[in-house]
């Protein structure tokens, strides 16, 4: 069986030439959360993005393949692509205050790509819609359809947003950062219900956060992203009770514990920074020679 | 629904105000020959320069007063409204679409697309807008269409301009992005996902563009380049109302009041209404 997902040595750059991804290879299984972690500009949301098709103008890859069920995004026309990728995966995005268009209704915004791109019947997509809207425990569904998104709570829009992702039935879910515009108490309840919908549906779901917490509690698997480079990849369980790179390290001593609220915050170590530096240099070095 | 929103929704007093007033003079424009009280071209040497109703020497059924050839001048204030409109209209929707059109292309497109056509309405805007629309009638001929092509020429830079910057930054959105991964074409975009969200805007500056026109076709009438001189319009009665300020002051105030509440109303409408098209301000 081949997997959900599967990322080998892409490489993307600016058109300055500056490499913003540095030959990231992982792989998502079907019906596995495979987290993504690293600081703000390591490149972990291009990932998302490359996948999706939506990168932006300026970043071009250079290298690489990307395959969704074993077919190659790379073979494929602009079409075919775009055709793939809107039947198999999902994105839910970071900020539910711009996802939704401000100007249409959540109903026949959320039917609207199941009727039109999916060619369901308009009865099949309000049935779906409503039976997912249930699953995000939205307990006003009729009020909620007919909302404008601004009516909505930032939290409801989140969940409306989870809702349209699964409501297609995806194979594959890119999760960008979804808990980060929220209060910490609805982060909470997000995430719960995010990985209830990923258990009950089985999707696979590559998860970006740099939130090691949120790591902890929803994948199976990591891998920890440094200036567009994976610096370690493990299973969750095992690069919390071991991790093996100082970088990762740093990270989780520099994640701040409730437990003692009165230590200070700790910056990842100039050491570690510096051993990161030479990483990336020498992996650059390794690249440049065959690619001109 | 509480009741600023019922304030906000239904009872607007400056919506009510604006389309109030451009609602009568619409009308009134519409049905000219049968409300005016005399005939807008007819002279009378006996009649010339009567004051209006409330001051002493005025005639009966000549409201307004009349101008130095005894023509009513209540009459022809109506049948200038008619080009008014017309102008108002036709001019400023060719504009909107033109402009809003290409706004919304190079707005959303971007790259090639958006450097050309902005590049065409920097070249645009560099010409002062008078002089162009004088020049330009003088090249096309005077005329209502010539009028009419002039300002639409002219005044789509502004609708591009602004609808660009809009779709810009609605383009930028998620939800555009989300459309994109869902698979929908980029045109099906730019017109179901970003134009709704520039309409408002739209809306808002057709019926600003509506008040300008006016004041162009005003402007064009003033220097006797709109359309025949036989066919009162307001730009016209002005330019003649100069003439005899000393004389008939009412021939210059009333077509400059009438002006500047027209133009004043369409631009207030115009703000109202978006306000009230906008889901988010609404």
């Amino acid at each position: 069986m081949s997997a959900c997902l599967e990322i080998r040595g892409l490489s993307a750059v600016l058109p300055n030439g500056q490499r913003v991804l540095r030959s990231v290879s992982l792989a998502v299984q079907p019906g596995e959360v495979r987290a993504l972690v690293g600081e703000s500009g390591a490149g972990k949301t291009m990932i998302g993005k490359a996948v999706l098709g939506v990168l932006p103008k300026s970043v071009r890859i250079v290298e690489g393949e990307m395959l969704i069920e074993g077919e190659d995004l790379g073979r494929l026309d602009a079409k075919a692509r775009r055709t793939l990728i809107g039947a198999r995966t999902a994105l839910i995005p970071q900020d539910p205050l711009t996802a939704l268009n401000p100007s249409r209704r959540i109903g026949p915004q959320m039917t609207d790509r199941l009727v039109r791109i999916l060619g369901w019947s308009t009865e099949r997509a309000d049935k779906r819609i409503r039976q997912l809207l249930d699953e995000v425990q939205i307990r006003d569904p009729e009020r909620v359809l007919k909302s404008y998104p601004h009516e909505l709570s930032g939290g409801m829009r989140q969940r409306v947003l989870i809702a349209a992702a699964f409501a297609a039935e995806p194979r594959l879910i890119v999760a960008d950062e979804p808990t980060t515009a929220l209060d910490v108490t609805v982060q909470k309840q997000i995430l719960r219900l995010i990985a209830q919908l990923q258990r009950d549906h089985g999707t696979a779901i590559l998860f970006v956060t740099h939130d090691l917490g949120v790591v902890a509690k929803i994948s199976q698997k990591v891998s920890v992203l440094y200036a567009g480079k994976v610096v370690e990849e493990a299973e969750t369980e095992a690069l919390f009770a071991a991790p093996q790179h100082p970088y990762t390290r740093a990270l989780m001593a520099a994640t701040p514990r409730y437990t003692d609220p009165y230590a200070s915050l700790k910056p990842v170590d100039e050491s570690v920074l510096a051993g990161l530096a030479v990483e990336i240099a020498a992996a650059d070095q390794a690249w440049r020679p065959g690619h001109g | 629904m509480d009741e600023a929103s019922v304030a906000r929704r239904g009872l607007s007093p400056r919506l009510w105000l604006a389309g109030g007033w451009l609602l009568l003079a619409l009308l009134a424009a519409i049905f000219a020959p049968l409300i005016a009280p005399q005939d807008p071209l007819a002279q009378d040497l006996m009649l010339e320069r009567l004051p209006p109703f409330w001051l002493d020497g005025a005639e009966p059924g000549y409201w307004l007063g009349t101008d130095s050839l005894g023509r009513d001048l209540l009459s022809r204030l109506i049948f200038g409204g008619r080009i008014a409109f017309i102008v108002a209209f036709a001019a400023a929707t060719s504009a909107c679409l033109l402009g809003s059109a290409l706004g919304l292309i190079a707005g959303y497109f971007g790259g090639w697309a958006d450097r050309i056509i902005s590049r065409i309405v920097d070249v645009w805007m560099a010409f002062p807008p008078v002089l162009f629309a004088i020049l330009l009638v003088a090249v096309l001929g005077t005329g209502l269409s010539s009028v009419i092509l002039a300002i639409a020429i002219i005044d789509w830079t502004r609708f591009c301009r602004v609808i660009r910057a809009e779709a810009m930054s609605q383009a930028r959105m998620d939800y555009v992005e989300s459309a994109r991964i869902a698979g929908y074409g980029r045109i099906g975009i730019m017109l179901r996902e970003v134009l709704p969200n520039v309409l408002p805007s739209v809306v808002a500056l057709l019926s600003l563009e509506m008040g300008i026109a006016v004041i162009v076709e005003a402007i064009l009438s003033f220097v006797n380049l709109s359309i025949s001189t036989d066919d009162p319009t307001w730009g016209s009665i002005i330019a003649e109302g100069r003439l005899s300020i000393h004389q008939a002051w009412w021939v210059l105030v009333f077509p400059l009041i009438t002006l500047i509440l027209t133009v004043l109303s369409f631009s207030q409408f115009g703000e109202a209404l978006k306000a009230r098209f906008d889901p988010v301000l609404r």
